[in-house]
C-alpha cells in the first residue's frame, strides 16, 4: 500500500513508521505542524510543537530512508481543536482535545488529503490494533494496556478504520523503546508526551484563564447557599475536592465535592461526597467503530478517562442518545468526556458525554 | 579537488607545503578573477553566498555611516541573504531600509530607484540588487542601476547568474558582487565576494586577515580549487533555453490555465516558475517527487512550513496563487527526454493535487 506516515517527532510514531516500511509498503514520513508560531526547543513533556521535535522527526524520516514533509495543519488545529477546547470549557464541559484531534486531524484532514493525493491510509504511532473478521475491519485495544490509546480513537468512522494503520499496537512501550534503539533512531529515550501539547506551560487553569478571563463566582451548596467563591468556573472538575477555598465546614465535618458546574450563572456548586454517584450516562454525537449500536440492551464495558478502568455496564442506543447504566455506581462523571464502549478489547463505539443521573 | 584535499599546507605558511597549497589557491583565484573579468586581488573568498552578502552589505552599511549615511536600498525579491541582514542592519543599526518594488514582470521599478536616488541621494549607504532572481529567473537591470546610483556604491547578488549568461564585473559597474560555487556546480559551502581594491570595509570576521583583512579564516584551498574547476565547466545557455522553452509550450498545452511568471522578462535559461491554479505546491512536490521530479517552492520557515513566496507576494500575486506555484530548473546535463518525462507525470500530478486541495 501506499501510506503516509504521521511522525511528530516521538519514538512511537517514528517506529510505527519504520515497521510500515519494513512490512513492504510505500511509505511518506509527514509531520504536522500544529501551532501556528512553533517553538523552538522542548520544554518538559510536552507533545509535538516545537521546531526542535519536527527536526527530530525529519531525522528519523532520514534513516529510515524514507522522504519526509512537513504540513501545515495549524489553522485545522486551531478551529477544529484549541477552539472546541475552549468553547467546552466555556460551556462547562471537561473536553478530551487528543481525541478530537484524531476525530479531525489526524484521521480526517490528513486521511482525506492522503487518499486524494492517491494513498491508501495513514500510520501512526498510536497504540491501539485492528483486526479484520466477520465485522470488518475493527478497532481494538493494544496488547500494553498500560499505553492503549483506543479510547482517543474511539472518535473514528468505519470508514477512517479503514485507512488507518497502527503497527504498534503488538508490542509494549518498552520493547519499542529498545527497537528504536537497535534501529538506530535516536528518539529512542526521548520522553513520553503527557501534557496537552497546546498548552506550552503545563498550567492548564492558567492557560484557559489567560483566554476566558476569571470572572470570580459563587460557590453554592445544594440548597443554593452561597459558602464562597471561585476564580473561573470552567477551572473545576466534576469531583474536584482539593483547592475549593471553602472556610464554612458542613455539619458533619465531612468534605465537600465539585457536583456541578453553570457556565451560565458562573456557579459552582459542591456537595457531599454520596451526591456524586451517578449509574446511568447518556452521550450525543455517537460514533461507531464497528457495527452500529441498536436498542437492544447489550453488556459490555464502558470507560470515561483515557487511561481510566473499563467499568462493567449495559448499554443501547435510544435514537438519539447512547445510554450506559453501570453495574456499580461511579463518583464524579464530568459532561464533555467521551463515554467508550469496550466490547471484550473491540471498541464498540462513543459518545459525548451530555447528561448523567 | 582530492587530489588538493590530500595537501597538507596551510596555504598562509611559509614552508614548503604551504607554498605549493598557495600555488594552486592562487591559480585556481585567478580563473575565477578571469570568469568574471575582475582582478585577482578583487577576489575573496567566503564560506558561502551567504556570507559575501553579509560583508558586503553591512561593510558598505558601515563605510557610509561614517559620513552620515544610514539608508540601504534593496529590492522586494532579494534573497533571504539580503533581506535578513539589512533586517538587522535595520534593528540593530537603526539602519532605514528602503526596498525597491517590481513591475508584475518581476522587473524592478527603475523609475522608483532613480526619484529615491534623486531625492535622498546623499542619505544612501548602499543599495543592493540581484543581478538575477534565483525563484523567477528575472534578470534584473544592474547596469541602469549603477547608472542611476552614481556615486553610491552598489552591490549585486550574482550567485543564481555566474556562468548561465553574460555577466562581466567590470562592465556591470557595481562595487561588489557576490559568487557561490555551488550554483555552477561546485562544492557546497564555498563562495566569494568580489569588492572593488579602492573599498576597504570593516570586517565580520577577524583573525588572521587571511582575504585582505576583510576576511579572516584559514582558506578551504580543497573547496575553492574546486570552485575553479567548476567555472569552466561548459555551460550550453542556448541549449538549455530551447529545453526550457519545450517545457513552457508543454506545461500550457497540459495545463491550460496554468501560467508562467515573469514571462515577459528577460530570464537566465535554466530556471520557469509556473502557477498552477487551484493547488498547494507542497502536495505537488511530493507527488513529483514519487515521480522522481525534484522541483521547489520559494521557501519554507523555521518550522519547515510552506510560506507564500515574498518574491511572487511582491509581483502582485495572492497568497493563495503564490501558494500554488512550483520553480522548475534546468541543467547543463538535462535533455529533452527530462523534459518530456516531467511532462508525462504533470498531468496526473495536477489532478491529484488539485483534488488533495481541499
Amino acid at each position: 500500500m501506499k501510506l503516509i506516515a504521521a511522525m511528530s517527532g516521538g519514538v512511537d510514531s517514528a517506529v510505527a513508521a519504520a515497521r510500515a516500511v519494513e512490512a513492504g509498503h510505500e511509505v511518506i514520513g509527514v509531520h504536522l505542524a500544529l501551532a501556528a508560531n512553533p517553538q523552538k526547543y522542548r520544554s518538559g513533556a510536552r507533545g509535538c510543537c516545537t521546531i526542535e521535535d519536527s527536526h527530530d522527526a525529519r531525522r528519523a524520516a532520514d534513516v529510515i530512508g524514507i522522504p519526509f514533509y512537513i504540513w501545515d495543519m495549524a489553522e485545522e488545529f486551531h478551529d477544529g481543536v484549541v477552539e472546541d477546547f475552549l468553547a467546552e470549557y466555556a460551556a462547562g464541559r471537561t473536553p478530551n482535545p487528543c481525541l478530537r484531534c484524531n476525530e479531525k486531524i489526524k484521521f480526517a484532514a490528513v486521511l482525506d488529503r492522503a487518499r486524494a493525493m492517491g494513498f491508501d491510509g495513514v500510520v501512526t504511532g498510536h497504540y491501539a490494533r485492528t483486526e479484520i473478521g466477520e465485522k470488518g475491519k475493527t478497532l481494538h485495544r493494544a496488547v500494553d494496556h498500560s499505553k492503549d490509546q483506543s479510547y482517543v480513537l474511539s472518535v473514528l468512522t468505519i470508514e477512517q478504520i479503514q485507512g488507518a494503520i497502527f503497527p504498534l499496537g503488538d508490542t509494549t512501550k518498552v520493547d519499542i523503546r529498545i527497537e528504536a534503539e537497535k534501529r538506530g533512531l535516536a528518539v529512542a529515550q526521548k520522553p513520553d508526551s503527557h501534557d496537552i501539547c497546546f498548552v506550552p506551560s503545563g498550567d492548564n487553569a492558567g492557560w484557559l484563564r489567560d483566554r476566558l478571563g476569571s470572572e470570580v463566582g459563587p460557590i453554592v451548596d445544594q440548597d443554593g447557599k452561597k459558602i464562597g467563591e471561585h476564580k473561573g468556573a470552567y477551572t473545576y472538575t466534576i469531583g474536584q475536592r482539593k483547592g475549593l477555598g471553602l472556610t464554612v465546614p458542613t455539619s458533619d465535618g465531612s468534605p465537600r465535592f465539585v457536583l456541578k458546574i453553570e457556565p451560565v450563572t458562573n456557579t459552582v456548586v459542591v456537595g457531599a461526597r454520596e451526591d456524586l454517584a451517578i449509574t446511568t450516562m447518556r452521550g450525543e454525537r455517537p460514533v461507531w467503530c464497528g457495527p452500529a449500536v441498536t436498542e437492544q440492551v447489550e453488556q459490555g464495558f464502558v470507560q470515561i478517562r483515557a487511561h481510566g478502568a473499563a467499568l462493567p455496564c449495559t448499554y443501547y442506543f435510544d435514537g438519539t442518545l447512547l445510554v450506559a447504566t453501570l453495574k456499580e455506581p461511579l463518583l464524579g462523571l464530568a459532561t464533555g468526556q467521551a463515554m467508550v464502549i469496550y466490547d471484550g478489547d473491540r471498541v464498540v463505539g462513543s459518545a459525548t458525554i451530555s447528561e448523567t443521573e | 579537488m582530492s587530489e588538493q584535499l590530500q595537501q597538507l599546507g596551510n596555504p598562509s605558511s611559509l614552508h614548503t607545503h604551504g607554498r605549493a597549497t598557495r600555488k594552486t589557491l592562487e591559480d585556481a583565484r585567478e580563473a575565477i578573477a578571469k570568469k568574471i573579468d575582475c582582478l585577482a586581488s578583487e577576489v575573496i573568498f567566503t564560506a558561502s553566498g551567504t556570507e559575501a552578502n553579509n560583508i558586503a552589505l553591512k561593510g558598505l552599511f558601515w563605510n557610509g555611516k561614517k559620513t552620515g549615511k544610514n539608508v540601504v536600498v534593496i529590492s522586494s525579491i532579494e534573497h533571504h541573504a539580503i533581506l535578513d541582514p539589512a533586517h538587522w542592519l535595520h534593528t540593530h543599526e537603526g539602519a532605514e531600509v528602503v526596498q525597491v518594488p517590481v513591475t508584475t514582470d518581476g522587473v524592478i521599478d527603475l523609475e522608483f530607484l532613480s526619484t529615491l536616488v534623486s531625492d535622498r541621494g546623499s542619505e544612501i549607504a548602499v543599495i543592493s540588487i540581484m543581478h538575477s532572481n534565483n525563484e523567477t529567473g528575472v534578470l534584473q537591470p544592474v547596469q541602469e542601476i549603477v547608472a542611476i546610483a552614481g556615486d553610491i556604491p552598489v552591490h549585486t547578488d550574482a550567485v543564481q547568474s555566474f556562468t548561465k549568461t553574460p555577466l562581466s564585473y567590470k562592465k556591470s559597474g557595481v562595487t561588489a558582487l557576490t559568487l557561490s560555487a555551488h550554483k555552477i556546480g561546485g562544492p557546497l559551502g564555498i563562495g566569494a565576494l568580489i569588492l572593488r581594491r579602492a573599498f576597504e570595509i570593516p570586517a565580520l570576521l577577524h583573525g588572521g586577515g587571511q582575504e585582505r583583512e576583510i576576511r579572516s579564516g584559514t582558506l578551504n584551498a580543497p573547496s575553492i580549487v574546486a570552485f575553479a574547476t567548476a567555472v569552466n565547466d561548459s555551460y550550453d545557455a542556448k541549449k538549455v533555453c530551447d529545453l526550457r522553452d519545450s517545457f513552457i509550450a508543454g506545461v500550457k498545452r497540459l495545463i491550460p490555465d496554468a501560467y508562467i511568471n515573469g514571462e515577459k522578462s528577460d530570464r537566465l535559461p535554466g530556471i520557469v516558475n509556473v502557477t498552477f491554479p487551484g493547488t498547494q505546491s507542497d502536495t505537488l512536490l511530493l507527488l513529483l517527487d514519487g515521480a522522481h521530479v525534484s522541483a521547489s517552492t520559494g521557501s519554507a520557515c523555521s518550522a519547515g512550513v510552506h510560506e507564500a513566496s515574498h518574491v511572487l507576494l511582491a509581483m502582485g500575486h495572492t497568497e493563495e496563487s503564490a501558494q500554488s506555484s512550483l520553480r522548475f530548473s534546468f541543467g547543463a546535463t538535462s535533455t529533452q527526454a527530462d523534459v518530456d518525462f516531467v511532462l508525462s507525470v504533470l498531468p496526473d500530478v495536477i489532478s491529484r493535487g488539485r483534488a488533495a486541495h481541499i
